[in-house]
């Protein structure tokens, strides 16, 4: 009882963003594992790149819960990601310009990724191209 | 550093005959530091994988056309072969982090390290060894 509790892995922050983004990770990561692996399964296992087409993602996207399902992925994944590229740049990027230049590259990249991800799940709609498409061939 | 020989306290005593050279058996990093360079190189390629991901289906916006055009190079054999390994970094990725969850809210079970990290290896194995056969088998037919 009284032996020091050896230290395995990385210890927890105290407090602060480094605590929030501590728990982030973790509550981010045990619903990826959910997310990610039942879109690999369905994507790439019973479906293949083969099948896989344009007209696949306009009828997936028929439904609001595949939508919703794709948005929570693309929004949890990006942050999971880059604040674990921000962990590795971190530890590795050691002179002040350098982290400052490659914050802000990780930054930017969740900004422009979130709203470019974001416009493609939401706005899509197919029944323009559909239209379109009926209307040229009649 | 002023010595070098390898640590071999890990590996059982070294038998006569086979000092020297003949006992190195290569560098075998200990499981923490494995699992934590492996999670991180699955980590950081996953990431790399997700950013192309969300330009491709940026595309699908632009209509069917300009889309499916894209698809030859998902369909190309050398990017097949970096699905599964996709595949594989993601898996391995999942189950080490549960391990490291454990470690975190689980206060005995750094008693268990090695034994975790092979747990790690036995759940990976069980998840991308079916995987890998469908997408192969899907891939070939």
């Amino acid at each position: 009882m009284s032996a020091p509790r050896l230290r395995v892995g990385r210890e927890r922050p105290a407090g602060g963003f480094e605590l929030y983004s501590w728990y982030f990770f973790r509550i981010s990561g045990l619903l990826l594992i959910f997310l990610a692996i039942t879109h690999v399964v369905i994507m790439h296992v019973i479906n293949t790149v083969d099948e896989i087409d344009w007209q696949f993602v306009a009828d997936r996207w028929g439904s609001p819960f595949w939508r919703a399902f794709d948005w929570l992925m693309l929004f949890l994944a990006l942050l999971h990601g880059l604040n674990g590229a921000r962990l590795a740049v971190d530890d590795y990027v050691r002179s002040r310009g350098w982290r400052i230049f490659a914050h802000s590259i990780l930054w930017s990249a969740a900004v422009i990724f979130l709203i470019i991800g974001s416009i493609a799940v939401l706005t899509f709609n197919p029944d323009a191209f559909q239209a379109a498409a009926t209307a040229a061939g009649s | 550093m002023t010595t070098g020989t390898v640590p071999t306290q890990e590996r059982g005593p070294v038998t006569a005959g086979t000092r020297g050279i003949a006992a190195y058996r290569g560098y075998r990093p200990p499981v923490g530091m494995l699992s934590w360079a492996l999670h991180r190189i699955t980590g950081l390629g996953v990431l790399l994988f997700l950013l192309l991901h969300i330009v491709d289906i940026f595309l699908v916006g632009y209509g069917p056309e300009t889309f499916n055009e894209l698809l030859f190079l998902y369909r190309h054999p050398v990017f097949r072969i970096g699905e599964i390994i996709l595949v594989a970094g993601l898996y391995y990725h999942a189950a080490n982090g549960v391990r490291i969850i454990l470690i975190d809210f689980w206060d005995k079970a750094y008693q268990f390290e090695r034994q975790l990290f092979y747990g790690v290896i036995a759940v990976f194995l069980a998840g991308f060894i079916p995987t890998a056969f469908l997408m192969i088998r899907a891939m070939v037919r």
